[in-house]
């Protein structure tokens, strides 16, 4: 059992970090093990990349802030060799970072370059995506990373229970699409044709970061949109693709999207009005955010929704 | 054990999800006959423990419970005649194991509105999420709105009248009782059932394994006119009957003990 929110308004920014905080944390019932969030800002010329460079359960030895630094200092050496200026790097955490850079060539060396160096995951990339997860609640990763400042038009969130996994932050959500830019998904559910599609996407070049079965949904659709697909389509197309009990929302830099499977085995609430769509596994999320009694409706089996910027 | 406290001055477990050995909070206001409940600042146990204490130690046979704010589990397992009205959405599990009340929710419901209710009703004004009346026993549940995927799984009685559209196996597994859906019955109408009887007055996509179509006889509607006079729910439309086939579940082989009763 997980819980999964999105919200996205019509009308230009707002405090998306509250405010999928409020939602996320009325859910904390559906997993208290970690919470995450996707969220996207203005569009920025720079490149952002969030990285972590060990996992918060890793901090058991001597010499792991020598080690860290060591690491850091490797990856800002690396940016500069691939040919990408770092305007900023920010600590976030003692293991968490975000990093600005100029950078216009190919995505996919970039991550994997970084990614050798020993213990770092690129978290996220792209010109307005910002994926932000770590253990606890919501109330304790929107204190620990500042979210309270961040704004954006668009984000997904998700508490996670812990079921088939380690409580760790290779396991939590929400899913980048390695490499794609701004890509991201959040999934309650469990896909039974995992391997078939992780084996298939990997023969095509892909790699992945965790064992999770939600991450695949995140490159399956990253895929088909680079082949030029709408990302309503290629939803539709993962209701056939994927066999199991799940429903997830994806996000991209200016769309959003829902799904739900076959047997509408998995919960979802929807409230749309005209500037504001915001969808959650429980009514009591979309409370958190509006207050007030709202029309709400339940999507039905096999459908697929998107909405735009 | 561990506790923690928070702002609102609830006592968690540690991990924050269970409120151990609650009291009830004694804010209803009581007038007369009449009681109402604000839930705005109550957690689901202290809402249920006020109700209990007003319609069980006061005597207070209606009550009105405001702002509910769609919260699970809400006024389950009331035992007692009494009015009970939600002004507002209750979430998850409302009405649950009830026995007796007659509910009236001026909203939506989440996911299994009365699971294994035993009898009264539930009118609800809006739409109802999945897995509505799942292991009805008896009563009536009234839906305005669509109701989700699944509804009255598992149904051993009463029935479930629904205004709007109905999701995917609705009547799955059903062993008896009655659903009236006036819209339309997606993929899967009762699937698997092992008896009871289903109407559909619009569109079927599909019928589930081992259920078959029935011809409408006059019992049928009496039955029908006699729950939407009672409910006020203006003319019914035309239906088309559904029941089990009787072929998936093997009735014409007797378990052992069965066959030496026979013969």
């Amino acid at each position: 059992m997980c819980g999964i929110a999105g919200i996205i308004h019509r009308d230009g920014a707002a405090s998306i970090g509250d405010e999928l905080t409020a939602m996320l944390n009325s859910m904390k019932h559906r997993g208290p093990d970690s919470t995450g969030y996707a969220i996207y800002g203005p569009a920025d010329e720079m490149v952002i990349v969030r990285f972590m460079l060990a996992e918060p359960n890793d901090f058991t030895g001597f010499g792991m802030d020598e080690k860290l630094e060591r690491n850091r200092a490797e990856v800002e050496s690396r940016l500069a060799k691939i040919g990408a200026e770092v305007a900023t790097i920010q600590n976030e955490t003692g293991y968490a970072f975000r990093a600005t850079i100029r950078y216009g060539g190919d995505l996919k060396p970039l991550a994997d370059y970084l990614e050798d160096i020993p213990g770092c995951k690129v978290l996220s990339l792209g010109s307005s995506l910002e994926i932000i997860k770590d253990l606890g609640d919501a109330n304790t990763v929107h204190d620990q990373y500042g979210l309270a400042k961040v704004s954006g038009t668009h984000g997904i969130g998700h508490v996670r229970m812990a079921t088939e996994s380690d409580v760790d932050l290779a396991s939590a959500h929400p899913y980048w699409a390695y490499p794609f830019a701004d890509v991201a998904v959040v999934h309650n559910g469990q896909l039974t044709n995992y391997h078939m599609w992780r084996r298939r996407l990997e023969r095509m070049g892909h790699r992945f970061q965790s064992q999770c079965d939600s991450e695949i949904i995140a490159v399956y659709l990253a895929q088909q949109l680079e082949n030029g697909l709408s990302l309503e389509t290629a939803m539709k197309h993962s209701l056939d693709d994927f066999d199991g009990v799940y429903t997830y929302l994806v996000a991209t830099g200016n769309e959003l999207g829902i799904a739900k499977d076959e047997m509408a085995a998995k919960p979802l609430v929807l409230m749309e009005t005209e500037n504001l769509v915001a969808m959650a596994s429980e009514e009591v999320a979309i409370r958190a955010l509006v207050g007030t009694e709202v029309e709400t409706r339940d999507p039905f089996e096999n459908e697929v929704l998107t909405w735009q910027v | 054990m561990a506790g923690m406290n928070t702002k609102s001055g609830v006592v968690y477990d540690a991990r924050g999800l269970v409120e151990p050995d609650p009291e009830p909070p004694m804010t209803a206001v009581i007038d007369g006959a009449m009681a109402t409940i604000d839930a705005t600042d109550l957690t689901t146990r202290k809402i249920n423990l006020e109700l209990k204490r007003i319609v069980y130690d006061e005597g207070v046979n209606e009550v009105t419970i405001v702002n509910p704010g769609s919260k699970h589990s809400l006024g389950v397992g009331i035992l007692k005649r009494c009015k009970l009205t939600f002004e507002g959405s209750p979430g998850w599990y409302a009405c649950g194991l009830i026995d007796g009340p007659e509910v009236q929710i001026n909203g939506r419901v989440g996911w299994a509105l009365g699971e294994n209710m035993m009898s009264g009703s539930i009118v609800v004004e809006g739409p109802a999420g999945s897995l509505t009346g799942a292991a009805l026993r008896g009563g009536d549940l009234v839906i305005k709105g669509n109701v989700g995927a699944r509804t009255g799984i598992d149904q051993k009685g009463g029935t479930i009248i629904t205004m709007g559209s109905a999701g995917i196996n609705t009547g799955f597994m059903m062993q008896r009782g009655h659903q009236i859906i006036c819209g339309d019955a997606h993929d899967g109408l009762g699937d698997s059932m092992y008896d009871g009887v289903i109407y559909v007055g619009g569109k079927i996509a599909s019928l589930g394994v081992d259920c078959v179509p029935a011809e409408m006889t006059d019992d049928d509607h009496e039955f029908i006119n006699r729950k939407f006079a009672i409910y006020d729910l203006g003319t019914p439309p035309d239906f088309n009957k559904f029941e089990c086939g009787k072929v998936l579940h093997n009735y014409d082989a007797l378990e052992p003990s069965e066959r030496k009763l026979v013969l």
